[in-house]
């Protein structure tokens, strides 16, 4: 199944494969280009005369509750990451699955850590059949090496919405680890001992998969109040000792930076939002975690109360430097996609103007409009860019898959997008003149910032104008390119790769935009 | 001669570094051993440039290991090199990396100094951005943040970094180590254009003429006529009460500063955040450096963290009559730039001086007087030093008499 497919090049120049994973598939045609149609995918219709009427639907333990669910072989299973690296419940289910005796199954998470790396020995012995989610350190390493059976498929939060919604991948059991729960299967994550926030990423999983069994820690009486999902979707609830660490939720990439140069390219694009006027009354931009991104966060706040201003709402992922902003004024709202730290699990739980949204509202491309696109600036990572503004997130220079695409494709449709990214790392350039992976069009990305100085993108004229005769030290990005292929030694080589595609990348509108090969191995 | 030679370090937390071993085999020519987090990207060139290398000390037979975590070409070939004449120490040339026109620049006696950021010799990994967080100058440093077992590969790795490094206006400075090995220090650096050299622990100024003398035979040896500056470091009472005769040693005495962790020592008293008992050595400093025509510049402040008591340290070095500080992090460069900054009164009163001095000259009176009051000398020189930092700190513009000249009318 895996090798049964056509290459064909898309938009971007990409050689994507036409069929994945059994499956016919669209390459991306260009942003906006792909025109759905039909109506979306629905769940089965079910009767209250199937469920207790006490709405009591405790069964003993998560093996019943898959057994009764119907498990078989080849059925896609879905978890998600509210507890990022903290997760105790995906390595669960399959284990279970595992004692069950079903094979081939497909995991589907709305992200994988390396807490997942567990999952590796299921994968050898054929109980996983392949993962469509991101898929970070160990498993992106297994992944790359072409050790899996079928093709990784890596999609956005909005993209994974959007399969879902679309019929794109059809999830026959969702488990969903919730922080508190009624046995009526309402539930929230925002309270209880294991409280890690808010669980939209679920929400797509418990509207549509055919089965949902919510898994908790903290079984509480009816109603469990706020119902972030619905009981109404949920067929099974089973109480376990410890569902997730919300500790690791932190994963190390919530602390503000201390390296210098990160400080002042954090620094830099504070001052760029400044100078650009972007920042103003009534603003709104999105931060996230890694120690940049945070830096830049504290920066802006600073700016703000000088200039006495204040943002109509932030988005999260919230930390405690945005719940700050938001405790002494200086935003009306936090719409948090996801609690990077406790600080932001306990305001989101006290807080009502702290609020929780999901990849439908905030990044679904097939909906009526999303909230992604609404907002001022935002800010984001990439391990590579090309001079042609392309941009990479999933995969290292050297070949290997190393990160999840996150909200990162949903994200670039803000009014202005902004990579604050070191120029190299050690002795790795990150300005490249075509990325190993496109994850990004390049029209999106509006301005790269770096420690030795900032390149905006030709598109954005009104960008360039806004900051003429400015003291931001504005450059073209071949010259940061060539300043720094000087510093490394010259041009890299290109990563070798077999023909064997891995896996690959979907745009956010299902629509496939690059693939990723087979890491060659000496 | 020895059969194995190691340099440079690994290990999970060492960054743009690379470990390297040569074993010398019989015969079987050169195998390299290679280990890099960036094989795919650069592993062919670190190959060649470690094979070119070996060759040009003629070392012919041998297995190379390198265990690399991203060092950048000038790293990579001190390493090499360090172990090289450590496997045969009667290796005497050089395998130098170009020298790059951004390391050509020179450098001029009256500039500002007003921080000083140093950087660990032997620590590759903070030098090659040391440059954009725009310090006044860069110390790369071979006294005592270099482990005394790791001197010779600190010296070609400053070497090879004073050569490619672009450290952008920083001016480029060396502290060599105590006398006498400091003299040795001289050739890695002065024929590959340092601008200043910090002389530790100096107590004489026989000290500064032996390392001008030596410096200046080297300048020769290689053609050289750019100028070198000297900056000597007092750090013993005895360096303090030598303060005046140290600063007048040498005509390429720029600057004269002092090391408070020393000076405490060997007074033997503790060091406090007060600093009551060095006040009167710092003001020795600065009154022998401006009787000399020197600047005067003070210690380092080592709490990283702590920025308003690095604040309040420099405010109070500007008020003893300092022009500098050291420091240890580039986050510290701002706050020391910005308090030395002159404050509004400060530019209001020294445009005004300024401006009745040209006045002066241009009438020919050899007075200056502003209002009813005399102004000496020296006080004109001290108002052109505040309008130029505050025209080179954005805070004045170039122009500032037209706007001046048309308020007035």
């Amino acid at each position: 199944m895996k090798n049964n497919y056509k290459m064909v090049k898309n938009a971007v120049g990409r050689m994507v494969p036409d069929h994945v994973n059994g499956k016919s598939a669209v390459p991306y045609l260009g942003v906006g280009k792909f025109g759905p149609t039909g109506r979306k995918a629905a769940p089965l219709i079910a009767t209250c005369a199937d469920y207790p009427s006490d709405g009591n639907k405790v069964v003993a333990d998560l093996k019943t509750a898959l057994i009764k669910a119907g498990i078989k072989d080849g059925m896609t299973i879905s978890t998600h990451h509210h507890f990022r690296n903290g997760d105790l419940v995906a390595n669960k289910v399959f284990q279970a699955a595992a004692e069950i005796g079903v094979k081939d199954l497909m995991w589907f998470p709305s992200a994988s850590f390396p807490c997942h790396s567990p999952l590796i020995e299921l994968l050898d012995s054929g109980v996983i059949h392949h993962i469509e989610g991101s898929m970070n350190g160990p498993l992106g390493d297994y992944c790359s090496a072409g050790k899996m059976r079928g093709l990784g498929v890596l999609r956005s939060h909005g993209g994974r919405y959007q399969a879902v919604q679309d019929g794109e991948v059809h999830i026959d059991i969702a488990v969903i680890a919730a922080p508190t729960a009624d046995a009526f299967g309402n539930a929230n994550g925002v309270n209880g001992p294991s409280a890690c926030g808010l669980l939209g990423f679920a929400l797509a999983d418990s509207q549509y998969a055919d089965r949902v069994i919510v898994v908790t820690d903290n079984l509480i009486d009816f109603p469990c109040i706020p119902w972030q999902i619905q009981g109404n979707y949920v067929d099974f609830v089973v109480v376990m000792d410890k569902i997730g660490d919300p500790a690791k939720i932190i994963s190390g990439t919530t602390e503000i930076t201390k390296s210098p140069d990160r400080l002042l390219i954090a620094e830099l694009t504070a001052e760029f939002v400044k100078q650009t006027c972007i920042l103003k009354n009534g603003f709104s931009f999105q931060g996230g975690a890694g120690g940049t991104s945070l830096s830049f966060a504290i920066f802006l706040e600073e700016m703000m109360k000088e200039m006495g201003i204040k943002a109509r709402f932030v988005r999260g992922g919230s930390t405690q430097y945005l719940v700050e902003m938001l405790e002494s004024g200086l935003t009306d709202y936090i719409l948090d996609g996801q609690t990077f730290d406790l600080e932001g699990v306990r305001s989101m739980r006290e807080n009502p103007r702290h609020v929780n949204t999901s990849p439908f509202t905030s990044y679904n491309y097939h909906g009526k409009g999303n909230f992604a696109s609404m907002v001022d600036v935002v800010v984001l990572g990439a391990t590579e860019v090309d001079v042609n503004f392309n941009a990479n997130v999933v995969t290292h220079s050297d070949g290997r898959l190393l990160h999840g695409i996150g909200g990162w494709q949903n994200c670039l449709f803000s009014k202005c997008t902004i990579l604050p990214i070191p120029s190299f790392r050690d002795r790795i350039p990150v300005i490249v003149d075509e990325v190993t992976t496109l994850c990004g069009p390049g029209e999106l990305i509006d301005v790269i910032v770096t420690e030795r100085g900032i390149a905006i993108n030709p598109l954005r004229q009104d960008l360039i104008k806004a900051v003429a005769g400015s003291s931001i030290p504005i450059r073209r990005i071949e010259d940061i390119q060539n300043e720094v292929e000087e510093i490394c030694g010259g041009k890299p080589d290109k990563p070798r790769f077999e023909d064997e595609v891995v896996a690959v990348i979907k745009w956010v509108d299902g629509t496939i935009i690059d693939s990723v090969k087979k890491v060659k191995s000496d | 001669m020895n059969l194995t030679a190691q340099a440079g370090r690994r290990g999970d937390t060492v960054r743009s570094d690379c470990w390297v071993q040569i074993e010398r085999t019989d015969s079987g020519g050169l195998r390299v051993d290679l280990h890099s987090k960036v094989d795919s990207l650069y592993g062919r060139s670190i190959r060649t440039l470690v094979t070119e290398e070996l060759a040009y000390f003629g070392i012919e037979n041998a297995t190379v290991v390198i265990d690399d975590a991203g060092a950048l070409p000038f790293v990579l070939m001190a390493r090499v090199e360090a172990a090289c004449k450590r496997l045969d120490n009667l290796i005497m040339k050089e395998y130098l990396p170009e020298l790059r026109d951004c390391c050509n620049s020179r450098t001029e006696r009256e500039r500002f100094r007003r921080s000083r950021l140093y950087l660990p010799g032997n620590e590759p990994k903070f030098m090659v951005n040391a440059g954009i967080h725009k310090p006044d100058g860069i110390i790369l440093d071979l006294e005592d943040s270099v482990s005394p077992l790791e001197k010779d590969a600190a010296a070609f790795l400053v070497r090879n970094a004073l050569r490619q490094i672009d450290f952008g206006g920083a001016e480029r400075m060396v502290r060599i180590n105590q006398l006498p090995r400091g003299l040795d220090d001289l050739k890695f650096i002065v024929p590959h254009n340092v601008h200043v050299i910090l002389i530790p622990k100096c107590e004489s100024g026989d000290q500064v003429k032996k390392v001008a003398s030596e410096a200046r035979r080297i300048k020769a040896e290689n053609g050289m006529t750019q100028d070198i500056y000297f900056m000597p470091i007092l750090e013993s009472a005895k360096g303090i009460l030598n303060a005046y005769s140290i600063a007048t040693s040498d005509e390429d005495i720029v600057a004269l500063t002092i090391g408070l962790e020393d000076y405490t020592a060997d007074i033997g008293v503790q060091r406090t955040a007060e600093g009551k008992e060095s006040i009167w050595a710092r003001s020795m400093v600065v009154t022998a450096a401006r009787a000399a025509g020197l600047q005067p510049i003070d210690t380092v402040f080592s709490d990283v963290s702590d920025m308003a008591g690095l604040r309040n340290s420099v405010l109070e070095a500007k008020s003893l009559g300092f022009d500098g500080k050291g420091c240890i992090h580039p986050r510290q460069i701002r706050v020391i730039h910005e308090a030395f900054a002159p404050n509004e009164d400060e530019i209001t009163k020294a445009k005004q001086i300024v401006l009745a001095f040209e006045k002066a000259e241009a009438e020919g009176l050899g007075v200056v007087s502003l209002g009813s009051k005399m102004i000496d000398p020296p006080v004109v020189k001290r108002a052109l030093r505040t309008v130029n930092l505050a025209v080179a700190l954005n805070l004045l513009p170039e122009n500032w008499r037209e706007g001046v000249a048309s308020n007035e009318k």
